[in-house]
């Protein structure tokens, strides 16, 4: 999950890395009150998850109380890269900056381990300096059972070649960021630009933090963190439900179970819908091993809830569930959701492999229903709910 | 011979007490492997009921292993306890941890890939978020549903569950020599490198199906050894060209991040290493059979 500036920033200031005073506001009138507060000027900052909001217009300087309210004006619902703006941080004014540097921590898959990245070139992304200018950019590999240690954070303040004038002070933000890194369970933390300013202090003006959702379960104050405001009403709907889902722009609904087996089934999609219009996925939706009928209920009614889908997919590879299970799961769920007086219009396809697959068939066949279509392979199956979302169209 | 697993290979459950680990463990046992104790400090010295056979319960893996001489463990521990159990293995010296469990936070598993690196690689760890790895005919240590498929020549190894069944079922005539789910989680102990030079060390495999999905860069180095490294035929599907980047696709690896990770990449570095990769399962399939009738 990767927040917004003003999250991170909370997070570093509740782990000591240093930042600059700033709270967040979604509404224009709020900007003034909090202008106040910083002493009559400020900056104000757009929350978007995109890079390159200063370009956009996204941040601007407010020398005074009323000017912070126009701007808030202007930035609150504005369109940055298809984002749009429901918050803006209202921070406290940068003191002179002298020079801009970058510090991040991350996981590095490749290695199975983390990573320190350090530059003394700031301010701009890293990923363009490691292209320009390699040499000015020190990658050290973190020990996870070791951590970042006074020790090593002085080992990796040496490798980036921080001027000795702030090396102790790049050396205590490297450790309480890492702090930051290994409490909140998160997989980056970057500070981009770490700046010095004219006392010589050093301040984190800007960063990134994305946080591992599999810790949610020690981390009980990150749910909060959720943006629920630009969350897809559809996707929103099925994570109350704990479906795995995520919302596409095609028009054929899938339903599958397990992770790669559904990925798989947007992929065949995609290439059968090539001979049918150009249709493709609407959806990603993975009911996992059980495919009981209240989870496969649940799971259609997400996808039918959905205006752009015009057919369904069900991809069920029986494994260790049996399918006879999974087909009786379809026909309750079918029936659940008449019961419940959802309107079941659209054509289903559904497709059984695997562990008792012929009895589930049956089931099937046996119930009839005048949506339910069989088809007994992977890609016919996948061909023909390509062919019933174009004829819909 | 098969990779990793056999016959004689002596199988713990850390978890076994567990609903999930009872579920899995008699499935195993049906499936024909040794399963010779479960591990649980609370209900050490008691024993499980399995359709009559008696499975003792240890107070740790060190000791199970002492008793019964046991070289695998699998683990159906919850996500919050993971950790501890893998790192117990781990100091046991037990050759072999596989790691059943979806949802452990990436800084733990980082933690205990670095545990198991520390203390001299004596454990290896397949997993987590795996279905774990079956040598068909002989022993199954975990999920693999054992009646997919039958003893053959053919290698497997996967990120993905589903997709592993799927692939045993498309070439269930020809058989497996073993099939390894290595899992979907950004951080996991075993990867397919590790599984391609096992198999292709292996006299019992002929050809290997590798099955990749998007997130990371696996599979560009596992297409990198191949080429320098696999002199038996390889046979490749990517899952999840159609995924948007940014989305998280139920598993916690499998993410576009910009332009890193896709399944173009993928395909595109196992198609230059001279892997042939099907556009579908059953496509794929159809390839590994074309290699294999010569």
């Amino acid at each position: 999950m990767d927040l917004f500036e003003y999250q991170a920033r909370d997070l570093f200031a509740k782990h000591d890395v240093p930042v600059l005073a700033g709270e967040v506001i979604d509404t224009p009138e709020a900007a003034r009150a909090a202008t106040e507060r910083l002493g009559g000027k400020s900056v104000v900052k757009a929350q978007v998850k995109v890079g390159g909001r200063g370009k956009a217009g996204g941040v601007k300087l407010a020398a005074t109380a009323d000017e912070a309210v126009e701007h808030a004006t202007n930035i609150l619902g504005m369109d940055i890269k298809g984002h749009t703006v429901h918050k803006v941080m209202i921070a406290e004014t940068a003191p002179e900056i002298v020079e801009e540097y970058y510090v991040s921590f991350l996981l590095d898959r490749a290695n199975r381990t983390f990573l320190s990245i350090a530059s003394v070139e700031g301010g701009m992304e890293i990923e363009e300096v490691a292209e320009t200018r390699p040499e000015a950019v020190a990658k050290t590999p973190i020990d996870a059972n070791v951590g970042v240690t006074p020790e090593v954070a002085r080992q990796i303040v040496e490798a980036a070649h921080f001027p000795a004038e702030v090396a102790d002070k790049v050396a205590d933000v490297l450790v309480t960021l890492w702090k930051t890194f290994v409490e909140e369970d998160a997989l980056l933390v970057e500070v981009n630009p770490l700046a010095k300013v004219a006392s010589g202090d050093v301040i984190a003006l800007d960063g990134k933090v994305s946080l591992d959702e599999n810790a949610e379960f020690r981390q009980p104050e990150h749910e909060a963190l959720q943006d629920k405001d630009s969350a897809n009403p559809l996707e929103a709907a099925a994570k109350e439900k704990n479906l795995n889902y995520v919302k596409l722009d095609g028009e054929v609904g899938i339903i599958g179970n397990g992770a790669g087996l559904v990925m798989s089934t947007l992929d065949v999609v995609a290439y059968a819908g090539e001979n049918h219009g150009g249709v493709k996925p609407a959806n990603f939706l993975d009911i996992g091993g059980g495919a009981s009928a209240q989870v496969m209920a649940n799971g259609l009614e997400i996808i039918l809830g959905d205006e752009d889908v015009k057919s369904v997919f069900v991809n069920v590879f029986g494994g260790i569930t049996a399918c006879d299970e999974v087909a009786n799961g379809i026909v309750q769920a079918l029936k659940l959701l008449e019961d419940r007086g959802e309107n079941v219009t659209k054509p289903l396809v559904v497709r059984l492999d695997g562990n008792n697959a012929e009895l589930g068939r049956k089931i099937l066949t046996d119930a009839n229903h005048p949506l339910v279509q069989r088809v007994d392979t992977m890609d016919g199956a996948a061909d023909k709910a390509a062919e019933l979302a174009a004829a819909a169209k | 011979m098969a990779i990793f697993l056999n016959k004689d290979s002596k199988v713990i459950v850390q978890g076994m007490t567990g609903s999930t680990g009872m579920k899995h463990t008699k499935l195993m046992l049906g499936d024909g492997t040794n399963i010779v104790g479960g591990v649980n400090p609370r209900k050490a010295g008691t024993s499980v009921d399995f359709d009559g056979t008696e499975i003792p319960v240890f107070g740790t893996v060190a000791e199970a292993m002492e008793k019964t001489g046991a070289n695998v463990s699998v683990l159906f521990v919850p996500p919050a306890f993971s950790k501890a159990a893998v790192v117990e293995a781990i100091d046991a010296e037990i050759p072999l941890a596989v790691v059943i469990t979806e949802g452990i936070a990436v800084h733990d598993s980082a933690a205990f890939y670095a545990y198991a690196v520390e203390k001299g690689n004596k454990t290896r760890i397949i997993g987590p978020n795996c279905p774990g790895l079956i040598t068909p005919g002989q022993s199954n240590a975990g999920i693999i549903p054992g009646d997919i498929t039958k003893p053959g020549r053919i290698g497997l190894v996967s990120k993905s569950g589903t997709l592993t069944y799927q692939m045993m079922y498309e070439l269930r005539d020809i058989g497996f020599s073993s099939a390894v789910g290595i899992g979907g989680d950004p951080v996991i102990g075993t990867t397919h490198i590790d599984a391609l030079a096992a198999f292709e060390a292996d006299p019992d495999t002929d050809l290997i199906v590798m099955i990749g999905e998007i997130g990371g860069d696996a599979e560009e180095r596992a297409a990198a050894f191949i080429k320098e490294n696999v002199t038996k035929p390889v046979v490749g599907y990517v899952a999840g060209f159609t995924a948007p980047e940014g989305k998280t696709m139920g598993h916690a690896g499998a993410i576009v991040s910009g332009s890193s990770g896709t399944a173009a990449a993928k395909k595109e570095a196992l198609e230059a290493a001279g892997v042939k990769v099907g556009k579908t399962p059953t496509e794929t399939a159809k390839l590994a059979r074309a290699i294999l009738a010569g």
